[in-house]
């Protein structure tokens, strides 16, 4: 019998040696893999084990780590994240909870928030040795907190986004979103946060939606700067004291469907570029944006788009905002409801803010970028981001007319964006009024960009959009109801 | 040369002029000495968990490291008194395996989503598990007893099995019946089954087995069994598919089958037992999977470990057994630093191997696996060892008991075969399940014993290299000066006056009277098997010779 028994006496350290394979597999060749699976508990317990470094606003944190000590916290976790002016800063701090992941700048810098990223190595090494604990490093961001608060302060009791970028060097200065919610309240893992986490996921749903960033609106007649950039830049029409040629009355290209102004008394036919835009008439651009792709060529006009930013996803500040749509291949009237800001054309608060910024700075725009630098534990600077430009949507001939244009709108007395006057700076302004909904049945979209300019240099460009507002309905007008908003954050930018 | 000429009547004089009686060592000191770090290492992991939950040392270390040293020397001086040429390691081994799992009991009963205490319980059932040591140690004389109660034992493993079957149903059975509640205490029957029935595979495979080795068919190259003997493999087949059945235990079945298999094969030494194993366990499992939606979850959930992850719906427990042991990675966490108890329900049971994986590292399980590796290796050198078949059996038997049961366990937990609800033998928490296990190292320690006892030491002999041994049942030769007539077989030197030749010659004859003293006082005693045993009535001086071999 001992034949049999050697072979069973090797087969049962095959056994042995199967467990042992297979322990090496799941532990060395897929245990990394399994130890920062998402789904892994261990992963948040590891990232709450260490303070995080902070979210930095105008040079100060606006973001904490305490020590939980079990309050709305399970014990496995020792440290929780906590807000200061976390509902004004929630569009771009996002949130990091303990049991509900995280988003926004918390995720996407998490590497230096939790001290694991690359370049921290050597640091956190020296720390070990040293024995002290692992520090994470800060973010510092381009937001100006007066800015934010200005625009903040302004949005409230209404519904809706502000974004103010420094033309200059493409920093985003301020990105509001109202309503919003405050992330310290889904920061632990007790029942206070599951409760908070539940009732934001639900019925108040909209709360964690940012608006500046991530949601798409018509931008209505603010988009007539785009249509008005490709006639300048094709040469349709070469200054705005120009007059366009524009009937009284213009029917939609292939259609029976006449093209309707703010009102008849307008005064829209044959208007100049700069009476056109500050009385903001559809026909003028309507018109415009069909002639710019007769005479052009079909898709010039989304070239021109292009070059602002529309259709282009390659953004990241590092936020990734949403691709902001001017449709492909359109038909006549298509294109030319396309001009003035309907039919399927749709942006981002930050991008006609973009928009603006690259009027303001001669037509260069400029990449706009959320974080200025990250920094290590110790202030020492691991990356510094760049001005970059992103595109040249016009030259500096075209740009000054444009920006007369946009003037006008403010300091004409016809002009519709009145309310964004300033003081001893030279304002620009489109206003706009987008409709929403099936035959205009939602409440319309109320829209004003603008730039501010001192001696010459341009300070602030800025998008705000008001979607809802105890306004009576059909007195929504951008000049009402967001051009405040933009002006008051222009001003907290000009005082700095 | 001359030796041979003695004749048949002394069969194995060659074994006997080649292996000289000495003094065997009885290793007793070896285990000591090991017994010293089995008992070392669990209080250094004491200490360590300790220090890792609360910065300072536990206050229990000393309690639990004399606790364990008693039953450690209890257990080794019971063995030095009664079973002193018993293996060395199994013991130290079992002592160190038991005092981890105390350790990483206690570790989990800090945490307390995870119940009640554990630890005081299990060192509870380990006391009586080493009770249970020393119990067979001094009381089982004589392995071999246990042959007379193979069809008893057939019965009451039957019963054991059978009982959680027919036991009111708990709410606390978590799927698989395999336990039985008296008062608080639960007890899983099977467990004492395993050594049941190993005893009964063995009686009964040493009466059959050369009806189940010699009457085959021979096709495509192998001898398959035939018909009619393939009764008893049928048999324990339909039992295993019952248990999993009615009991929903996929791993108590595998085992018993796969142990009876093992057996079987060695005991007819034909592999086409084997091939009949491997097809009716494949026939088996399949036919189950199509029935039991239990067993086919198993499956699934084998086949895709990371399917309830990835679809949302939270962790279960396959993926967490893996986010455990990916989270040990090479060293592990360090002992009381890991979150293992995420598992949740059976983290301190089926699950206990995660805590091992995720505090002590791959390094660790290795470790563990090396110990496991070594109790099972050492207890078939005891079957191989061992010299009579029953022991052979017995010791294969609960070796492969022992095997098996680490790798269905690990095996599931670790993902490499379906998840199946066993304990890890002396780690995982279950008082059944320890003192079968003691009791199991208990028997392998005394067929140890048998098989390493030397025999009583012969008087001193003289120069010559030749022993005469007398058989029983021939008469006591008397001393002569003739040679001793030779065997028709034995061609020369013959003894009678050759023909041919002038007289006697200077050859053999003369000198073979000095070489054959009459000692019937220094004939060896006779061989302890008990009679019936034919094919072991061999020398005591000889290895373990079993007829097919030779």
């Amino acid at each position: 019998m001992n034949k049999p028994l050697r072979r069973v006496s090797i087969f049962c350290l095959v056994l042995v040696m199967a467990l042992m394979v297979r322990a090496n597999w799941v532990q060395a060749v897929k245990g990394h893999a399994y130890a920062s699976n998402v789904h892994n508990q261990r992963v948040a317990y590891e990232r709450y084990s260490h303070p995080r470094g902070n979210i930095i606003v105008g040079g100060k944190p606006i973001t904490g780590s305490v020590e939980a000590h079990g309050k709305d916290s399970i014990p496995e976790y020792k440290y929780k994240r906590t807000y200061t002016d976390g509902p004004m800063y929630a569009p771009i701090t996002g949130y990091s909870s303990q049991v509900f992941g995280s988003s926004r700048l918390e995720t996407l810098e998490d590497p230096i928030l939790s001290g694991t990223d690359d370049r921290l190595f050597f640091r956190n090494t020296l720390d070990e040795l040293e024995g002290k604990e692992r520090q994470g490093g800060s973010v510092v961001t381009t937001i100006d907190p007066a800015v934010q608060k200005a625009g903040w302060d302004a949005l409230q009791g209404k519904k809706g986004a502000a974004v103010a970028i420094d033309p200059s060097t493409g920093k985003i200065l301020g990105l509001v979103s109202f309503p919003s919610y405050d992330p310290s309240s889904i920061a632990g893992s007790g029942n206070e946060s599951a409760k908070n986490w539940k009732s934001l996921n639900t019925t108040e749903k909209s709360l964690m939606q940012d608006r500046a960033m991530r949601e798409l609106y018509f931008p209505g007649s603010t988009f007539k700067i785009v249509t008005a950039a490709a006639a300048l830049e094709n040469g349709l029409y070469t200054s705005a004291d120009q007059k366009t040629d524009t009937p009284k009355n213009w029917t939609l290209p292939g259609t029976t469907t006449p093209l309707p102004n703010e009102s008849e008394f307008e005064p829209c036919q044959n208007a100049t570029l700069a009476v056109g835009l500050a009385v903001s008439c559809n026909t003028v651009f309507g018109k415009m944006g069909y002639d710019i792709d007769h005479k052009y060529g079909k898709g010039t006009i989304l070239k021109e788009a292009e070059k602002f930013g529309f259709n282009q996803s390659n953004l990241d500040t590092p936020i990734a905002p949403s691709t902001s749509n001017f449709d492909k291949n359109m038909n006549d009237s298509q294109t030319a409801l396309s001009s003035i800001g309907q039919f399927d054309t749709k942006a981002t608060p930050l991008q006609m803010a973009m928009v603006a910024a690259a009027v303001a700075n001669n037509g260069t725009l400029m990449k706009p970028y959320l974080v200025d630098k990250l920094q290590a534990a110790n202030l020492s600077t691991v990356q510094q981001t760049q001005p970059q430009v992103y595109s040249h949507p016009l030259n500096a001939k075209n740009a000054s007319v444009l920006q007369q244009m946009m003037e006008g709108v403010v300091n004409n007395p016809l002009g519709t964006g009145a309310a964004a006057k300033i003081s001893g700076a030279e304002v620009g302004g489109k206003t706009g009024t987008a409709q929403n909904g099936l035959n205009n049945s939602g409440t319309p979209y109320a829209w004003f960009i603008s730039y501010a300019k001192v001696n010459g240099n341009a300070k602030v460009a800025v998008a705000a959009v008001v979607t809802s507002s105890s306004t009576v309905r059909g007195d929504v007008a951008g000049g009402k109801l967001a051009a405040p908003v933009a002006k008051a954050m222009m001003e907290a930018a000009i005082n700095k | 040369m001359s030796s041979f000429g003695i004749g048949r009547s002394i069969t194995n004089t060659g074994a006997t002029t080649t292996i000289q009686p000495q003094e065997a060592p009885n290793r007793r000191n070896t285990e000591l000495f090991l017994l010293v770090f089995a008992v070392a290492i669990p209080v250094f992991a004491y200490a360590n968990v300790g220090l890792a939950k609360n910065g300072a040392l536990p206050g229990g270390m000393f309690a639990y490291g004399l606790g364990l040293g008693a039953l450690a020397a209890v257990a080794h001086l019971l063995v030095r008194w009664r079973a002193p040429y018993a293996d060395p390691i199994m013991l130290p081994v079992a002592t160190l395996l038991n005092g981890l799992g105390l350790v990483i009991i206690w570790r989990l009963d800090n945490v307390k989503s995870l119940g009640a205490a554990g630890a005081p319980n299990q060192l509870m059932w380990s006391a009586l598990g080493v009770i249970g040591f020393g119990l067979v140690v001094c009381l089982l004389r004589d392995h071999r007893v246990m042959q007379r109660y193979t069809y008893i034992s057939m019965i009451v493993a039957v019963v054991l099995l059978a009982a959680p079957a027919f036991w009111p149903a708990s709410a606390a059975n978590f799927g698989a019946k395999i336990w039985i509640r008296v008062g608080g205490f639960s007890i899983q029957p099977g467990e004492f089954g395993k050594i049941v029935i190993v005893v009964f595979f063995a009686g009964y495979l040493m009466v059959k087995r050369d009806a189940l080795a010699l009457a085959s068919r021979r096709m495509l190259g192998v001898y398959l069994p035939r018909g009619r003997d393939l009764g008893p493999i049928l048999a324990v087949w339909a039992i295993a598919m019952l248990i999993l059945v009615f009991e929903n235990d996929l791993g108590t079945s595998l085992l018993f089958f796969g142990v009876f298999v093992v057996m079987l094969y060695v005991a007819t030494e034909r592999t086409s037992w084997v091939l009949c194993g491997l097809a009716l366990t494949g026939v088996g499992v399949f036919g189950i999977a199509q029935i039991s939606p239990h067993v086919q979850a198993r499956i699934t959930n084998w086949l895709h470990p990371m399917a309830s992850v990835d679809a949302g719906k939270g962790v279960d427990q396959t993926a967490a057994a893996l986010f455990s042991f990916g989270s040990g990675g090479i060293v592990g966490t360090g002992l009381g630093q890991g979150h293992s108890y995420l598992i949740g329900f059976a983290a301190k049971s089926d699950f206990i191997l995660t805590t091992i994986g995720e505090e002590l590292g791959l390094t660790g399980m290795m470790a563990l696996f090396m110990l496991y590796a070594l109790l099972v290796e050492r207890g078939l050198r005891t079957a191989i060892a061992s010299r009579d078949p029953f022991g052979k059996l017995l010791a294969l038997g609960l070796s492969a008991v022992m095997a098996l049961q680490v790798f269905v366990v690990a095996g599931g937990v670790t993902g490499l075969i379906p998840l199946t609800g066993m304990v890890l033998p002396f780690i995982a928490q279950g008082g059944s399940s320890v003192v079968t296990n003691w009791a199991l190292v208990a028997i392998l320690l005394r067929i140890s014993h048998s098989a390493r006892r030397p025999a009583p030491m012969p008087a001193p002999m003289d120069a010559q290299a030749t022993q005469v041994v007398r058989r029983p049942d021939q008469p006591e030769p008397q001393p002569r000066a003739e040679p001793v007539p030779p065997t028709p077989a034995q061609p020369s030197p013959s003894p009678m006056p050759p023909t041919s030749e002038p007289g006697p010659t200077q050859t053999s004859p003369t000198s073979q009277p000095s070489q054959q003293p009459p000692r019937p006082q220094q004939a060896p005693p006779l061989p302890q098997q008990t009679p019936g045993q034919g094919q072991d009535q061999q020398g005591p001086y000889a290895e373990p010779r079993p007829p097919q071999q030779y």
